[in-house]
């Protein structure tokens, strides 16, 4: 299949500060490709360049054909964005925010009108679009968000860490759309830091880290590259306290990385089999009790941790 | 175009759903003109209309020739727009009229004013001068201070002519052409009261401000001043508001949207700048229909309206552009907007005439669009046409240009999105 977007070695200074250090892929037409990466590592910059909206200090990229740099504005006719932050005007309903901004993208007449019923449909708000954005939601905002950026039916669709603090139920709502968005047939670029999203929705994904794109491929390629590792999720009860828990554990023997995620302890080792019974030995010896255990196969953290010595979320 | 069209009248839009900014835009310089007509008088008396027929009450006491001269002066031709005088002998009436709000003030003669000042022959020349008694109404407080200046400057007027009397006649006698109990002494006097008394081959002590170039006479209202004074400082935060909305897009998201969409910075700056025109135009629109309508204000020729209001806002919005360009948040843009317009209101005549101020502030003050479009709205109300407007409208078209100019030099696409 035929890349539609292409980058090659594109950087991003302010000063001495490199932002993105001269990174290097590409996407084809029809793939979710996922950016993922800790805050900071350079993903919104380099959707800041290729989307045009900064111009970068190296190099270049090129969607469809056209360069980012040398052809901008035919390069914004063929993406669509949906920023990480809410980009609507909060004082005009959802309707006349769809009509504004695909007026921007020059749809007019009975075609925008038809366009905005189609993606007040595909949103979920047509019952809702006549009221004012500032009284919704923020998942309904969201998906206001969302929605400016399909409007003219764009061959590439950037969306930058579209579910950063909304409620589980839009984030799933969220994550269907853009599968259903790549079954039509939509090129999307996702960014997130959340391992998961990436896992579920990605053909491939590129792992981005202080600038630099540290490791590129399918989930299973990129899992490959870290060897065999385990995930063991140890669930604690409530009044208990989950530090206390990943300490006593980061000492053990065959114990990668013992980190507290929520009231649960998540632990990366070689084989968790073997270190099971250790495991449950110094909880009982530091007074925790494990509620559940569950077992995951290698993922993206692991890859991560493989790659940085750092969790995702450190 | 068409995008600019819409990114202007989405602005629009959106300043209008703001409760907040239509308070500013709309709300305060209405009230604030609202207040000013009642501080200046202008809504008080069933018959009053601004500073005219002023009713007044004098008490002649004197009866003498100076006495008889200060109630022509008020029974004059010159001041029969400005002011309605009543003749009564009786001080308690006068005051009386005075405490109902029926005078703006009363000025009462006191008996032996006349002699007071002119000593009669055989008269102690070294008695103490008599003094008029002045009883103003504090509801009235413009009106009462017209009364006021009037007997001042009549007072001056004799007190100059005393002194010069005094002075003569002391000349006279130092080179012995003159000996105290001389007859020529005495019609000396006599003549340098009489010419005192009856005010002649004098100026008239106050003259209204009229028309000009045989256009006929029109009352100035003290309304047309205020509205438009208020209307302009307000303008200016209109403008900022506006030009400040840059600074809110860039933060809240909407900006670097509009950039990535097919839409180059200049559609976008141009959208925003028509928008804050429109604003601009809308405001002002609103308050001259709503002090036409309600407070019968004359704003004068429409045509001439039309054209100052054109061209104030543009050199309006130019200065909410430069605002912008040399602001980097828009807390910052806000803070330089509501100074520069208090400042702007002050040196610019909204609050004060700029007539008062000193002869170097007068030249600073025409850097504001308040000075010149005051400019323009007084020669309207006064009667002015749009020929008359050359100046003023010349100006404000060259400081927007001006100020569009270095705003732009300052603006460019990685300085609206990256700084």
């Amino acid at each position: 299949m035929a890349a539609i977007l292409e980058v090659k070695q594109l950087k991003k200074n302010y000063g001495d500060f490199q932002a993105v250090k001269g990174i290097s892929f590409s996407i084809e037409q029809g793939e979710i490709f996922s950016l993922l990466g800790p805050n900071g590592a350079g993903k919104t910059t380099t959707i800041s360049m290729l989307s045009t909206l900064y111009t970068p200090s190296g190099g270049d990229a090129s969607i469809a054909g056209h360069s980012v740099t040398k052809d901008p504005m035919a390069v914004r006719q063929l993406i669509g964005v949906v920023p990480q932050d809410l980009a609507l005007y909060e004082e005009l309903t959802a309707r006349e925010n769809l009509s504004f901004w695909g007026q921007m993208y020059g749809l007019s007449g009975q075609a925008l009108k038809n366009r905005i019923s189609e993606v007040l449909d595909q949103i979920g708000l047509t019952d809702k679009a006549n009221q004012r954005v500032k009284t919704y939601s923020g998942g309904m905002k969201r998906r206001v968000n969302i929605g400016v950026g399909l409007l003219h039916k764009p061959r590439l669709l950037f969306m930058d860490e579209p579910t950063v603090g909304i409620d589980p139920q839009s984030r799933r709502a969220i994550l269907d759309t853009v599968k259903s968005l790549n079954q039509q047939g939509m090129t999307v670029l996702y960014t997130t830091h959340y391992m998961e999203e990436a896992q579920e929705l990605s053909n491939r994904v590129g792992i981005m880290d202080h600038g630099d794109l540290i490791a590129l491929g399918t989930q299973a390629e990129l899992t490959r590259q870290v060897g065999q590792t385990d995930t063991l999720l140890l669930q604690v009860g409530e009044d208990q306290d989950p530090e206390t828990l990943a300490k006593a554990l980061r000492s053990l023997p065959g114990v990668r990385l013992a980190e507290v995620s929520g009231s649960a302890v998540s632990i990366v080792t070689p084989s968790a089999e073997e270190i099971l019974a250790a495991v449950v030995a110094r909880s009982a010896e530091v007074g925790i009790k494990i509620r559940s255990l569950e077992i995951h196969e290698p993922n993206l953290e692991a890859v991560f941790l493989h790659l940085t010595g750092r969790a995702l979320r450190d | 175009m068409k995008k600019i069209i819409l990114i202007g009248f989405k602005d629009v839009l959106l300043v209008f759903r703001d409760p907040a900014a239509l308070v500013m835009m709309l709300l305060a310089p209405f009230l604030l003109t609202v207040g000013m007509g009642f501080v200046t008088g202008r809504f008080s008396g069933s018959t009053s209309s601004g500073l005219s027929e002023i009713p007044v009450v004098i008490v002649n006491l004197d009866g003498g020739e100076l006495g008889n001269s200060l109630v022509s002066v008020f029974q004059s031709a010159e001041l029969d727009e400005l002011l309605v005088p009543t003749v009564l002998s009786d001080t308690l009436s006068a005051r009386q009229l005075v405490d109902e709000d029926k005078a703006a003030a009363a000025v009462i003669v006191p008996a032996g004013f006349t002699a007071s000042i002119i000593p009669a022959a055989g008269q102690d020349p070294g008695s103490e001068v008599m003094k008029i008694n002045l009883y103003l109404n504090p509801g009235r407080p413009t009106s009462a201070a017209v009364v006021q200046s009037i007997v001042d400057e009549f007072v001056g007027r004799v007190e100059l002519g005393r002194v010069g009397g005094e002075v003569a006649i002391l000349q006279l006698m130092k080179n012995g052409l003159i000996g105290q109990d001389s007859a020529a002494l005495r019609a000396a006097g006599e003549l340098a009261g009489k010419d005192l008394a009856s005010g002649e081959n004098s100026q008239p002590l106050i003259t209204l401000n009229k028309t000009s170039q045989g256009k006929g006479t029109v009352d100035f209202d003290i309304l047309a001043y205020m509205a438009p004074g208020m209307a302009l400082m307000f303008l200016m935060y209109t403008v900022s508001y506006g030009g400040r909305s840059i600074l809110v897009e860039r933060s809240l998201g909407t900006l670097p949207r509009l950039l990535v969409s097919p839409t180059s910075t200049t559609q976008v700056l141009g959208g925003k700048v028509l928008g804050i025109y429109l604003t601009g135009l809308a405001q002002i629109a609103i308050l001259i229909a709503a002090s036409t309508t309600l407070f019968q204000v004359r704003w004068g020729d429409p045509l001439g309206t039309i054209v100052l209001v054109l061209a104030a806002v543009f050199g309006a919005t130019g200065w909410g552009m430069l605002l912008t360009a040399v602001s980097r948040t828009s807390g910052q843009a806000a803070n330089v907007g509501t100074t520069v317009m208090l400042i702007f209101g002050i040196l610019g005549g909204s609050f004060i005439d700029t007539s008062n101020l000193p002869v170097w502030l007068q030249w600073v003050s025409k850097i504001t669009p308040n000075a010149w479009g005051l400019d323009g709205f007084s020669t309207l109300a006064t009667g002015g046409s749009l020929a008359d407007l050359g100046a003023p409208v010349l100006a404000l078209l060259v400081m927007g240009a001006a100020l569009f100019g270095a705003a732009v030099l300052l603006f460019n696409r990685s300085s609206i999105v990256e700084r």
